[in-house]
């Protein structure tokens, strides 16, 4: 018998709740498969299991939420125990049909938390009650007031269970406290060192672009894809950056399973990882990487790709700054960010001349690293990235 | 396929990829991808989307000259089957 527990899923998460059960007590469930789907501050993520099994009990109800670390439910049956997810590139998921409540949060009625709950004490339609607050946000005393008029016909009470809430309730507020809280343990526990490195861009950029001349718009490869391969390959020689700072020292990662940072539309931002970069041919990780940028725009991720990133990258070129110092998201201990590229006036050989460069930074913590291997690896990138046929 | 139409085929797919965007709010004649806040995924994202649609494919050494709507509108005509 094992114990299937809610999984952190990231560190900003101490709390999460379920939103639907994917399997009932009998079904054999297989090592890898989503068997629940939980809502997170963050997103609803699709749970997945770590054993090969029978389901015995189901322990946590729907619509309930649980602190990290609960049993959720019991398992029997053949199959090790798999304490950790695999480090094994997750299947491409075949593309899904969206679910209901994948609706993107913007174009959902702005509600206060306290409105949205006593809404749903009182069995209001928040969607039909009419702002007062900022942008015409629901607030608590618009809900009270709807209430009090009298309503036409009160609905029957649904027969069978309600169907699971939706989870972007609040996700706005919730996900800029949760981003908080992430942050704030960084800088409290975290001796960030920053450094940065303007890197010549010409070759990767021309090497693209002759690549993507062939490829048809669908198999198109961005820079963004080029990026994250040369981090990942350049990190192969420097292991004490890819991995976890926990109880009070570091763990190597099992594999380079690089976290990217995605803004979504509606604010805020996630960063799931993509599993075995260095591993994996450009167009592969392309793919992957729209995939993962697609799902979490939805609000639809997996479980071992939020909570298993050994380091993160991002990209903030497009907003046209010229570097990013990023907040390591604990406990990672490395974070490696991307400005612009633009034209520089660039002397080499004694020459000058206009040429495309990019800022590379790294945020390292100090408990891991030293800015000495630190700069060497910017250095690494910078050569790496001079070579991009090998990418 | 008429002027008004290929525009609302055009704006229909870009609310695909940005929910939120207010046809009605987007000048036709200022940078696109400002106004909609498209990165480069999104952007990628949009010309697939497009070319599934309209069966047009727009090669990369071309995003330089679709600046606007406009300027899109005016490529699509002149690409399309």
């Amino acid at each position: 018998m094992t114990e299937f527990k809610l999984p952190s899923l990231g560190a900003d998460m101490d709390e999460g709740k379920l939103l639907e059960w994917k399997v009932k007590p009998g079904d054999a469930v297989k090592r890898g498969q989503v068997i629940a789907v939980v809502d997170t501050s963050k997103a609803a993520v699709d749970v997945e299991v770590w054993h090969d099994g029978v389901v015995e009990e189901l322990i946590t109800k729907e619509g309930e939420t649980i602190p990290v670390g609960t049993v959720m439910a019991k398992l029997s049956g053949a199959g090790e125990a798999v304490a950790v997810p695999p480090s094994a590139p997750a299947p491409a998921p075949a593309p899904k049909p969206a679910r209901a409540k994948a609706v993107p949060p913007s174009l959902r009625k702005p509600a206060s938390p306290a409105a949205r709950k006593r809404a749903h004490e009182l069995d209001v339609d928040i969607d039909k009650v009419t702002g007062t607050g900022p942008h015409g946000a629901v607030t608590l005393e618009d809900v009270e007031k709807t209430a009090k008029k009298p309503t036409p016909a009160k609905k029957p009470a649904p027969a069978a269970p309600a169907p699971a809430p939706s989870p972007a309730v609040d996700r706005q507020l919730e996900m800029r406290k949760a981003i908080g809280a992430a942050m704030s343990r960084s800088k409290r526990e975290i001796p960030h060192y920053y450094l940065a490195e303007t890197i010549p861009m010409h070759k990767a950029l021309e090497h693209l672009a002759r690549a993507n001349e062939a490829r048809p718009v669908t198999e198109r490869v961005l820079m963004g894809a080029l990026q994250l391969k040369a981090v990942a390959l350049t990190l192969r020689q420097f292991p004490e950056l890819n991995g976890f700072w926990r109880d009070g020292a570091f763990r190597p990662g099992a594999g380079i399973h690089v976290g990217v940072a995605i803004s979504l539309r509606q604010g805020g931002l996630v960063a799931p990882a993509i599993h075995d970069v260095d591993e994996r041919g450009l167009e592969d990780l392309m793919r992957a990487l729209a995939d993962l940028v697609k799902r979490a725009r939805a609000g639809s991720l997996r479980s071992s790709e939020m909570s298993d990133p050994t380091i993160t990258v991002t990209n903030l070129g497009e907003q046209g700054v010229e570097a990013v110092y990023g907040v390591i998201y604990p406990p990672q201990v490395a974070l490696v960010g991307f400005g612009r590229i633009a034209e520089r006036a660039w002397a080499e050989d004694g020459a000058l001349r206009a040429a495309p460069v990019v800022t590379a930074t790294l945020s390292g913590d100090h408990r891991a690293s030293d800015g000495h291997r630190g700069a060497r690896f910017l250095a690494a990138l910078r050569e790496q990235l001079q070579r991009p046929e090998e990418l | 396929m008429k002027p008004e139409e290929l525009k609302s085929q055009v704006l229909e797919v870009m609310t695909t990829i940005a929910p939120e965007l207010e046809p009605g709010e987007l000048r036709a004649d200022k940078p696109l991808r400002n106004q909609v806040d498209l990165d480069s995924m999104d952007w990628l994202n949009f010309l697939v989307a497009l070319h599934e649609r309209l069966k047009v494919d727009i090669p990369e050494a071309d995003y330089a000259k679709l600046v606007t709507l406009d300027d899109l509108l005016a490529y699509l005509k002149k690409k399309m089957p």
